[in-house]
């Protein structure tokens, strides 16, 4: 497939609060802390879903926001793939506790908020965008999915595209079948044709060889815990900012290569 | 948008497994909604429930997958040769080359809302035999269709609510354009379960009486379920007869999460995207399967947006009086409803309306015709604003 063009890129994440932090991690500045995340709800929400607000909506619009100031474009005018492996599960989870209770009437808002595209729901109406938006799941190939889709939309509407890649931790008891430990989300913003401002320039490929693995033992676990975090390889690789190839994990059989053109 | 061909397509609702008992009910205005009691909700409602579901056994393979959801997917792989088709797709372009992108809402959550009721008093730990990865987590179907084909290319589910299956066609003809892929397997899998029968009666959307969509009392949504499926594929020539996608578009309403814009704002953009990405004009479109879920608000928003797109004259009607809203695989059902128009030269009428609303003033068809059309639109539209239009167009002789 043609080329792609990087504009602009941010990441939450234990230990990884921003992107400038992250590159220092990435690049063995200073070393990976596991902290806790704090997720804050953008003030762009209206109050009452700000108050609302649960880490899926929180650390989505967040990652979101950050890619597109990183990128100089406003959100309203971005095409978005929001890709995610359980969406708010913080809210799957309080629908499942109802319907198992003996009033299984469950809230008008918990329902709507229990579509997987519910953050990308609330991030078109707090940003006015009305360009197309998908809400994408690949268990754990959510990452690859989510950057496959945003790179043939920005290609096939010749228009740059939002990925927003990002998962929260589970609750219990949903954790014992899913255990992802912390929130992780990757904003990238994708062009289809270069600009004065492009970051790099992308070729994706489907490949059958094995995903690269991170060589710090941290980072290495998180990139293996959490589906968006898939993404480490890359990132680091755009952190160094240097030229070369990275194998991200995808599916059974089919695997991600991107090379970074710097 | 480069046209793909629908090479294979089939579809399993409550009116039966396949295309025969689609194109035999539609001609004759049957509903496949029924008032029943289901699994254990303490009230009747009105639903569109697939036949022998519960029936099917996945092969032993696919233990850990069996979920209501995949049940329904294997019981539609299974109809009009579909799954031999794929086969032969493969056998074509390579295992690696055919991706699968499906819709679904719910997926197999049924499996998890059982297993809650049966916690560990103690640990509240759920029981051993719940696989969440392959029945509750949204990929599950898709997960499901790669491995049954046994296939090492792309995949993922679309879950936008009730516009998934039908942005599949859109996420393929991007893939196949991009080179990624030669063929896809599309379409969209929803089965019944408790999230959206209380979820949908919560925000008192679920009619009383089946669903009558565009009719001057109409009061609510029925819940069906369904499974559709079609294989694109580039055409290397144009064979008269043929169905073939030929646009899509999609927008966000950005307006509420589940109510629309009242003018229809974000579907008008949806509309004019897919007639500009398959190079049509309004007038061009013979019949528009309307997404006309049959809530007050749903409706009267399609209306004024297809009003302000195409005007009052082009045919229009919703077959959700027939299937039941199907949710996350609505969009594929309709888009196969719509091969249907234009294989077998008839516009559906909808069932259960008998007066159009007069508040409402698109050309809703209450008869039968009989026409044979080039071009159709299918509108689907989704909670969080998500919206996507489709067009489909017969190859001429």
């Amino acid at each position: 497939m043609n080329s792609v063009y990087l504009e602009g890129i941010s990441v939450i994440g234990p230990g990884m609060p921003d992107w400038p932090m992250a590159r220092q991690v990435l690049r063995q500045e200073s070393a990976l802390e596991i902290a806790p995340v704090t997720l804050t709800a953008p003030d762009i929400l209206p109050a009452t879903e700000r108050r609302r607000a649960g880490a899926a909506t929180k650390l989505s619009m967040s990652i979101g926001l950050a890619a597109a100031r990183d990128a100089g474009l406003d959100p309203a005018t971005l095409a978005n793939v929001f890709t995610s492996t359980g969406g708010d599960c913080d809210n799957c989870h309080a629908l499942l506790e109802t319907l198992a209770s003996d009033d299984r009437m469950v809230s008008p808002t918990r329902f709507h908020n229990s579509v997987h595209n519910a953050p990308a729901g609330y991030w078109s109406i707090a940003t006015h965008c009305m360009a197309p938006s998908t809400s994408l799941c690949a268990y754990d190939a959510t990452l690859g999915a989510g950057l496959l889709e945003a790179a043939t939309m920005a290609l096939g509407n010749g228009q740059p595209c939002l990925m927003i890649a990002f998962d929260t931790a589970y609750p219990k008891p949903l954790f014992q079948l899913r255990p992802i430990p912390y929130p992780f989300g990757v904003g990238l913003v994708i062009s289809p044709v270069p600009t004065a401002t492009s970051r790099a320039e992308l070729k994706l490929s489907l490949v059958s060889t094995p995903a690269d693995v991170m060589a710090d033992t941290g980072l290495e676990s998180l990139r293996q815990q959490i589906p968006a975090a898939r993404a480490l390889p890359l990132l680091q690789l755009l952190a160094r900012q240097t030229a070369g190839r990275v194998v991200l994990d995808y599916l059974e059989g089919c695997q991600l290569a991107v090379e970074v053109v710097q | 948008m480069r046209p793909l061909r629908l090479s294979a397509y089939t579809l399993t609702s409550a009116l039966g497994a396949g295309l025969a008992d689609h194109v035999a009910a539609l001609r004759a205005q049957r509903s496949g909604i029924v008032r029943q009691h289901w699994e254990t909700i303490d009230f009747e409602f009105c639903m569109g429930e697939v036949a022998g579901v519960d029936g099917v056994v996945l092969d032993s393979a696919f233990a850990r997958y069996d979920c209501r959801n995949n049940r329904l997917a294997q019981l539609g792989l299974a109809q009009d040769g579909f799954a031999e088709r794929v086969r032969e797709a493969i056998a074509r372009h390579g295992a690696s080359r055919v991706a699968v992108l499906l819709g679904s809402s719910t997926s197999g959550i049924l499996n998890s809302e059982i297993a809650y009721r049966h916690r560990d008093p103690q640990t509240g730990r759920l029981p051993e035999d719940l696989y969440y990865r392959e029945t509750h987590n949204s990929y599950s179907v898709a997960d499901f269709v790669r491995r049954y084909f046994q296939l090492s290319g792309p995949a993922s589910v679309v879950s936008t609510a009730c516009s998934s299956s039908a942005k599949v066609f859109a996420t393929a003809a991007r893939m196949i354009d991009a080179g990624l892929i030669d063929a896809a397997i599309v379409g969209g899998v929803d089965s019944l379960c408790l999230t959206t029968v209380y979820g949908f009666s919560s925000l008192q959307l679920v009619s009383p009486d089946p669903c009558r969509p565009f009719d001057a009392s109409r009061n609510g949504i029925s819940i069906g379920e369904g499974a559709a499926f079609a294989l694109l594929e580039r055409p290397d020539t144009a064979v008269a007869g043929e169905v073939w996608l030929t646009g899509a578009g999609e927008s966000s309403d950005a307006y509420h999460m589940s109510s629309p814009h009242p003018e229809g704002l974000g579907a008008q953009h949806a509309m004019r995207s897919a007639l500009a990405s398959a190079g049509l004009q309004p007038a061009d479109i013979g019949y528009i399967n309307l997404h006309g879920t049959a809530t007050p608000s749903n409706d009267a928003a399609e209306d004024a947006a297809v009003c302000a797109v195409f005007g009052t004259q082009t045919p229009a009607s919703s077959t959700k009086g027939h299937t039941g809203h199907t949710l996350g695989a609505a969009g594929g059902i309709e888009a196969v409803i719509c091969a249907l128009v234009l294989t077998e030269g008839f516009l559906p009428a909808g069932v259960g309306t008998t007066t159009q609303d007069p508040a409402l003033h698109c050309h809703y068809l209450l008869s039968q015709r009989d026409q044979q059309v080039q071009h159709v639109l299918s509108n689907s539209f989704g909670f969080g604003g998500s919206n996507c239009s489709l067009v489909f167009s017969r190859v001429q002789a």
